[in-house]
């Protein structure tokens, strides 16, 4: 496909014994921002080590452009801005200093390098700090100056590991604004296991868990997998709870009935149906007619947080 | 998208990345205490031994032999001091993530690294002229035999920091780093004398005793600081660099696929 930048094939490591990334395949297009989910340890840095010629793979291989990491690691690694784990920097080099080094190894024209590098440092607000040694920066700037040099060149491919992780909410902001308008002229691949960054920046969204690929799809797509499609929440008296908790268990439609909390006296029933069936209307009846003290029904949509869970701890659903 | 270049290159492509690798090593040096401090400890040790140890005035003669017979034990120790983090340090902070998804070849960054540091055992090496100086004013020495001298005490440096480097390559643990990078060295600079020739006696062939004490660095920088630079002890300096440069490079490439 033309503009198809990135194509992961049958890609596997193995350490060892241990399976670390099990035939994770998938292609990310122009303009696509793919988020890879899952649990710490699942392989998501292990993959992204391998794309970026980092690791070898134990077998299949990554394409990015037309070129294969195995055959041409150099081709491919001018190609991607990356941002490993952790933001690894040279703490004695002043940010300037280290994205100059970058920018000279990756063959920019003097007069590129410096109209860049003040472009960079503008997009992730690092005036402040340019002058001042990496090992002396908070967290938050240490990323930001991982970010820039990830981006200095304008890559096509731009592979990010955990870009938010450390940063504080305001900090979080701006890179996922950065990233949405980087996005429509470039492959954005981003790790995270912060759900909501989903939402804010991700077209498209991968699964992974023991190195396997469990689920690839849009945000929304991945969000109707939930088994509690549209729950609802009732809240009702404490000390009652597990009488209600009974009847509507009892009640046709009603998957299941789960006491979530109790605090002061209120407690929280969760109430799913069983397969696809409405069952607000009943629900609300019901609890109309008993004198319960029910204050309030909800309808909670399903969530990325009860999706990720289910498929990563492979629980089929209830 | 700034990537024209880096497609397959020539050779002063690759000599450019090696060069840009050896400005930031350098930078690295410099921009730490290490680089004072090793100057400061190598031209005082040096000192030291020359006219104590080799009881350079009393010996009423106009040559530097005391001061180049100590160059082989100073660089025993200090030459592990200076190579141990090419590699350890850059594992340890993950930086080597960084670097090698660069677009350079893993030769070009090992033999950047190790160009950094050759070249600053160079500085190091410079620095010690005013003892040159002070052999001219007060005698007539073969200035001949002294340039051979330094240019043999430079060539030992790079085998010893070479093999430093590749064993550097080896352990995220500086430490470690710098005591098998002592330990191996001390084999290599004895390896022509019975202390590790007497390993070998007992149970090798004459052949293999023969090459083991072939490839003992003090003989061969012996050989050169008589002032004649043969061109066997300057290949033997040269191939050793080279063996040891492939193999960190080979190191280095393993460990991504272990």
């Amino acid at each position: 496909m033309a503009d198809e930048v990135l194509d992961v094939r049958g890609l596997t490591k193995r350490f060892g014994p241990l399976t670390a990334v099990d035939r994770v395949s998938f292609a990310v297009r122009k303009g696509e921002v793919l988020g890879f989910l899952g649990p710490n340890g699942a392989g998501k840095s292990t993959t992204m080590k391998m794309i970026t010629g980092f690791l070898s793979p134990s077998e299949g291989t990554a394409v990015v452009c037309g070129s294969d990491v195995a055959i041409d690691p150099i081709a491919v690694k001018s190609r991607i801005g990356y941002l490993p784990e952790g933001a690894p920097l040279y703490g004695d080099m002043t940010p300037r200093a280290l994205l100059n080094f970058v920018a000279e190894i990756r063959g920019m024209s003097k007069p590129d390098r410096k109209r860049r590098i003040e472009e960079v440092i503008d997009q992730v607000h690092l005036e402040e700090v340019i002058f001042r040694p990496i090992e002396t920066l908070s967290k938050g700037f240490k990323r930001r100056v991982g970010l820039a040099q990830a981006i200095l060149h304008d890559p096509e491919l731009l592979i990010l590991d955990e870009p938010t992780d450390g940063l504080d909410p305001n900090q979080k902001h701006e890179v996922r604004t950065l990233l949405q308008k980087m996005a429509p002229d470039k492959a954005i691949v981003i790790s995270t296991h912060i759900l909501e960054e989903v939402d804010a920046v991700c077209t498209r969204a991968l699964i992974i868990a023991h190195g396997k690929l469990l689920a690839d799809g849009t945000p929304e797509e991945l969000r109707a997998r939930s088994s509690a499609p549209s729950s609802l929440s009732v809240r009702v008296a404490a000390a009652q709870a597990e009488q209600i908790r009974g009847k509507l268990r009892a009640m046709a439609g009603v998957g299941f009935v789960e006491i979530v909390g109790k605090v002061a006296g209120v407690a929280h029933l969760t109430v799913s149906p069983d397969g696809g069936a409405d069952i607000l209307a009943r629900v609300s009846e019901f609890v109309r007619g008993e004198d319960v003290g029910a204050e309030q029904i909800l309808a909670i949509p399903g969530s990325l947080d009860d999706v990720f869970r289910e498929i990563t701890q492979g629980r089929g659903g209830h | 998208m700034y990537s024209g270049r880096s497609r397959k290159g020539g050779g002063g492509i690759r000599m450019r990345n090696t060069v840009i690798v050896t400005k930031r090593e350098l930078g690295a040096y410099f921009s730490t205490p290490v680089a004072y401090v090793f100057l400061v400890i190598f031209l005082a040790a040096i000192g030291a031994f020359t006219f104590y140890l080799g009881s350079f005035f009393s010996r009423s003669q106009a040559d530097l032999k005391p001061f180049f017979t100590f160059h082989p034990w100073l660089y025993l120790f200090l030459i592990p001091a200076i190579g141990m983090r090419l590699w350890a340090e850059e594992r340890k902070t993950g930086t080597i993530e960084l670097l090698l998804t660069l677009p350079v070849s893993t030769f070009q960054v090992v033999f950047g690294k190790f160009l950094a540091a050759w070249l600053f055992t160079l500085l190091a090496l410079v620095l010690t002229f005013p003892i040159w100086i002070t052999v001219n004013v007060l005698g007539d020495p073969d200035n001949g035999v002294i340039v051979a001298s330094y240019v043999g005490s430079w060539l030992m440096s790079g085998a010893f920091l070479a093999l430093v480097a590749c064993l550097s390559a080896l352990t995220k643990n500086q430490i470690i780093a710098f005591i098998v990078g002592s330990a191996v060295s001390f084999l290599f600079l004895m390896a022509g004398l019975d202390i590790v020739l007497g390993a070998f006696r007992s149970w090798a062939p004459d052949w293999i005793v023969d090459v083991v004490a072939s490839l003992s660095f003090l003989t061969n920088f012996q050989l050169i600081s008589k002032g004649v630079i043969d061109l066997r002890e300057i290949v033997f300096f040269v191939s050793m660099i080279g063996i040891f440069l492939f193999a960190n490079t080979a190191i280095v490439d393993l460990k991504k696929s272990a």
